[in-house]
């Protein structure tokens, strides 16, 4: 309060930069007028103005860096004109989209002219704006688009991954990047990497018509090839990949330092990239491998366990990023309770109350991403009023996916602490029932408080282990199963999961999320009009907890089939991996990664449950087929012929054993087995004719 | 998870109708859905017919919550409304005021309303009566109970407590563990 009172004293004085601490609503609005004015037929003026400041940054980086602290606190005088420069242009960007929501009152549909925005000045976006919807839904996004956003989103030293931009890489960029990131600079920082992006994604399309180039040469003459490769590539002694004993040596010297680790791994990157060319003779790939997951366990903390775990689901450079995207922490975002509040009137709001955000992303609607605030965002008492859920990106797909309609009724089997239960309950703007089930009793605490805070009504809060389900009640027309896993798509939010799980975890978790899908499915009541669906998540990026599950359940319920999720972006589902082969359906789910998307890793399924009836009908027909060959094969090379006195089978006597195995298999599949009655009376009166 | 008995009907609606009047009939006849008021486990819930006969099939044991959750009965009989009806509450309040921007944390912090953080007041208000406590933009806050009449505040001077807290949406934060 004390701050607004003392900016009335003292109005800013002309249009452009202003020091940051001058209130943004009054900013927004005159910057909305000159906007208007000039800047909103071509966004590049501001643009420009932030380039400068990128050039200006590098003389005055001293004086920056010493009075960014005092910048942050009470930034009353203004040290140098930089300074107010940058913060001006950085403003700028906030504030043209923050008025959009704020002031046009009565425009309509003002967020989706906000979206539009967006898409105006594509360079001006910041984080949240990062998802690239045309080339996620392709399946191989372009090396170019690929680049720019992991330099958007990296907010480490980019040092591993060997490419030829980083390694020209300016000293403004270095400096840049030693500089810790906070709250006050994220936003200014991640537009100026976008600027770095773009220049970068033109020295890759260079790199990669070069790499093309290059790869032709090497058709032609491999001699020379290797000669360009090692003379472009390597200004140093070449890489050793060191040898089971110099580690051994390692080890006893206590282990290699940091600088050595981080070289290796960016050599062994680059060797696998191109491992016929760039491999030392006489090394296989699985020792370059080994030496990488080693590293990588090293360097980031993990156990080697998992660090191979998650470095097999990628391709090389891919890993690296994904492990270095771990270390940053994703955005803050939450969600409007569309049940109290809308979202235009929930962003003022807060912005008055000196919060600084902007809507996440054209795919929801209900989404606020936050870069600073001046106030505990969890305890604001916009908060204890109900009006927003602090809720990962992430978790907002699988109720999006789920689509739950007024009026039905809806199971969510692991809800606490309740951000896709309040979710969901919105959509069906408090109609029908929620079942809002988990198995942990001191989290159905947080789950009620947070479904009474929002006002959810429709909810129905219990505490059964989710394999009950099916017993306790069954019939709903959605399900969604939040199953719970390893977490190693939330890393950065926890990072005790780098070296807490085994083999025996993720054995255990697998099994139990197999449980659950099928009771999940099972509960389902497949004759619902509107509904008849099933979502399962995770917020893992193992096969084994994502697929793997999948998969099982498609085999053991033939009355399940995948659908699309209806997310619009997020990398298809692996249908293959390492050996395993998969239902080509799985390539309808759905992943995100924090290193593409700039959210949790999670994973998205989507089932539709259909009549057993008719899936009974197709497994019948399957089944038929099958049966005389396994019996006959089986019985008739393997076992007949190791019991030297066996006189042979009585068909007659073994048909109702037979009948009875058949019934448990189809009952084990899942499948009603056609009626005693039926199948009885033949083996009954073969019993008879024998009694 | 059973219905309310006579007493407890009786004690249950004589706390409403101190905040909401004659509005309680509002409450049971409703135009959408019949709801009712069911017990369970010591605790009121305010919840819709349809949802109830669902919620019927969870064991007493595992059912945690259903609907709305009105208050609590305690040891000794008496009901307490929690903040969770607040809901309701603030929709059919009959008496509301509305505090200052600078009063809204130290009430969300479980301190009485002061007359400095007086925003605005409904007229007439009697002494001793339940009322609605709102930010200034209209958002309920909590309610609590007049300590003077609408007439008798004028002369107080600004230190002195116009409502006695009774319970505020601070205590999602701060109470979570006994609230439910």
């Amino acid at each position: 309060m004390g701050r607004r009172a003392k900016n009335k004293q003292a109005p800013p004085e002309s249009l452009d930069p202003k020091p940051e601490w001058t209130s943004k609503k009054r900013l927004g609005k005159r910057k909305a007028e000159a906007d208007d004015i000039d800047e909103k037929p071509s966004p590049r003026p501001s643009k420009k103005v932030r380039d400068l400041n990128g050039k200006g940054k590098e003389t005055t980086k001293m004086d920056r860096s010493s009075s960014k602290k005092e910048g942050k606190k009470q930034p009353k005088v203004v040290e140098d004109g930089w300074e107010d420069v940058e913060e001006g242009g950085d403003l700028k960007t906030h504030a043209k989209s923050l008025f959009d929501d704020d002031e046009d009152d009565e425009l309509e549909g003002d967020l989706d002219a906000l979206a539009f925005d967006e898409v105006d000045d594509d360079l001006l976006q910041g984080p949240p704006q990062e998802f690239d919807f045309d080339s996620d839904d392709d399946d191989v996004p372009p090396p170019v688009s690929l680049k720019s956003k992991k330099s958007k989103q990296a907010e480490r030293p980019r040092k591993i991954i060997p490419t030829l931009s980083d390694a020209s890489s300016s000293v403004e960029d270095e400096d840049e990047d030693d500089e810790p990131v906070t709250m006050d600079n994220m936003a200014q920082r991640s537009r100026k990497l976008e600027a770095q992006a773009a220049a970068e994604a033109e020295i890759d399309l260079e790199e990669a018509q070069a790499d093309a180039q290059l790869a032709e040469d090497e058709e032609d003459d491999v001699d020379m090839d290797a000669d360009e490769d090692n003379n472009g590539d390597m200004d140093v002694e070449p890489f050793h990949l060191p040898t089971a004993s110099e580690i051994e040596q390692e080890k006893a010297t206590g282990g290699p330092d940091i600088q050595l680790v981080q070289r290796r791994m960016r050599e062994c990157v680059r060797v696998l990239a191109k491992f016929n060319r760039r491999a030392e003779k006489g090394r296989s790939r699985s020792e370059y491998v080994d030496q990488i997951v080693a590293d990588i366990a090293s360097y980031y903390g993990y156990n080697e366990f998992l660090a191979e775990k998650l470095f097999l689901l990628f391709p090389v450079h891919e890993a690296i990023e994904f492990f270095e995207s771990n270390e940053a922490p994703r955005p803050v975002t939450i969600r409007t309770n569309t049940l109290k509040t809308r979202r235009r009137d929930l962003a003022q709001g807060l912005v008055n109350r000196g919060v600084n955000l902007e809507p996440i992303g054209k795919w929801t609607n209900v989404g606020l991403q936050v870069f600073e605030s001046n106030v505990p965002i969890g305890a604001t008492p916009e908060y204890l009023a109900g009006h927003y859920m602090l809720q990962a990106a992430s978790s907002f797909l699988p109720v999006i996916a789920l689509a739950p309609q007024p009026n039905e009724r809806v199971l969510d089997m692991a809800s606490a602490p309740g951000g896709k239960t309040t979710h969901m309950a919105a959509l069906m703007q408090n109609t029908g029932v929620i079942f809002a089930n988990d198995a942990n009793k001191t989290r159905t605490k947080s789950l009620t408080a947070n479904v009474h805070r929002l006002g959810c009504k429709n909810v129905v809060v219990c505490s059964y282990d989710g394999r009950e389900f099916p017993k306790v009640m069954g019939g709903f027309d959605r399900v969604l199963l939040d199953a719970p896993c390893s977490g190693t798509g939330v890393i950065s939010k926890d990072p005790s999961v780098k070296v807490n799980k085994s083999d025996r975890d993720f054995t255990l978790l697998s099994h139990l999320q197999k449980q659950l899908i099928l009771c999940a499915i099972d509960s389902v009541n497949p004759e619902s009009k509107t509904g008849g669906y099933m979502v399962y998540s995770t917020c893992s990026v193992t096969v084994e907890e994502n697929e793997a599950v999948v998969d099982y359940a498609l085999k053991k319920r033939p009355n399940v089939k995948l659908m699309d999720t209806g997310l619009e972006f997020g990398v298809e589902g692996f249908t293959k991996y390492r050996g395993k082969t998969f239902n080509p359906s799985v390539k309808l789910t759905r992943r995100f990664y924090p290193h593409v998307h700039n959210m949790d890793g999670f994973f998205v399924a989507k089932f539709k449950v259909e009549k057993r009836s008719k899936a009974l009908a197709v497994a019948r027909e399957k089944e038929a087929v099958e049966e005389p060959v396994l019996v006959d094969e089986e019985f008739m090379t393997d076992v007949i012929p190791t019991i030297p006195a066996f006189k042979g089978f009585d068909a007659e006597e073994d048909r109702p054993y037979l009948e009875e195995a058949k019934r448990k298999r189809m009952k084990a599949k899942g499948l009603r087995p056609p009626p005693r009655s039926k199948a009885a009376p033949p083996s009954a009166n073969v019993v008879e004719a024998e009694a | 998870m059973r219905p309310l008995t006579e007493d407890e009907s009786k004690a249950v609606f004589t706390k409403l109708a101190n905040y909401i009047g004659k509005n309680l009939v509002h409450l049971i006849d409703r135009p959408d859905e019949s709801y009712c008021f069911r017990l369970q486990k010591d605790r009121v819930y305010y919840v819709s017919e349809s949802s109830m006969r669902l919620g019927i099939s969870v064991a007493r044991p595992n059912l945690v919550s259903l609907g709305t959750c009105f208050g609590k009965f305690s040891k000794s009989g008496k009901f307490k409304l929690h903040i969770t009806a607040l809901d309701y509450v603030a929709q059919y309040a009959k008496y509301k005021i509305w505090i200052k921007p600078n009063g809204e944390m130290p009430f969300l912090y479980g301190n009485h309303v002061v007359k400095a953080h007086l925003g605005r007041i409904t007229e007439d208000t009697p002494e001793h009566q339940g009322v609605v406590v709102f930010s200034m933009n209209d958002i309920p806050l909590g309610f609590g109970v007049t300590a003077r009449s609408t007439v008798d505040t004028r002369k107080l001077d600004p230190t002195a407590i116009i409502v006695f807290h009774q319970a505020d949406v601070g205590e999602y934060l701060r109470d979570e563990d006994t609230l439910f």
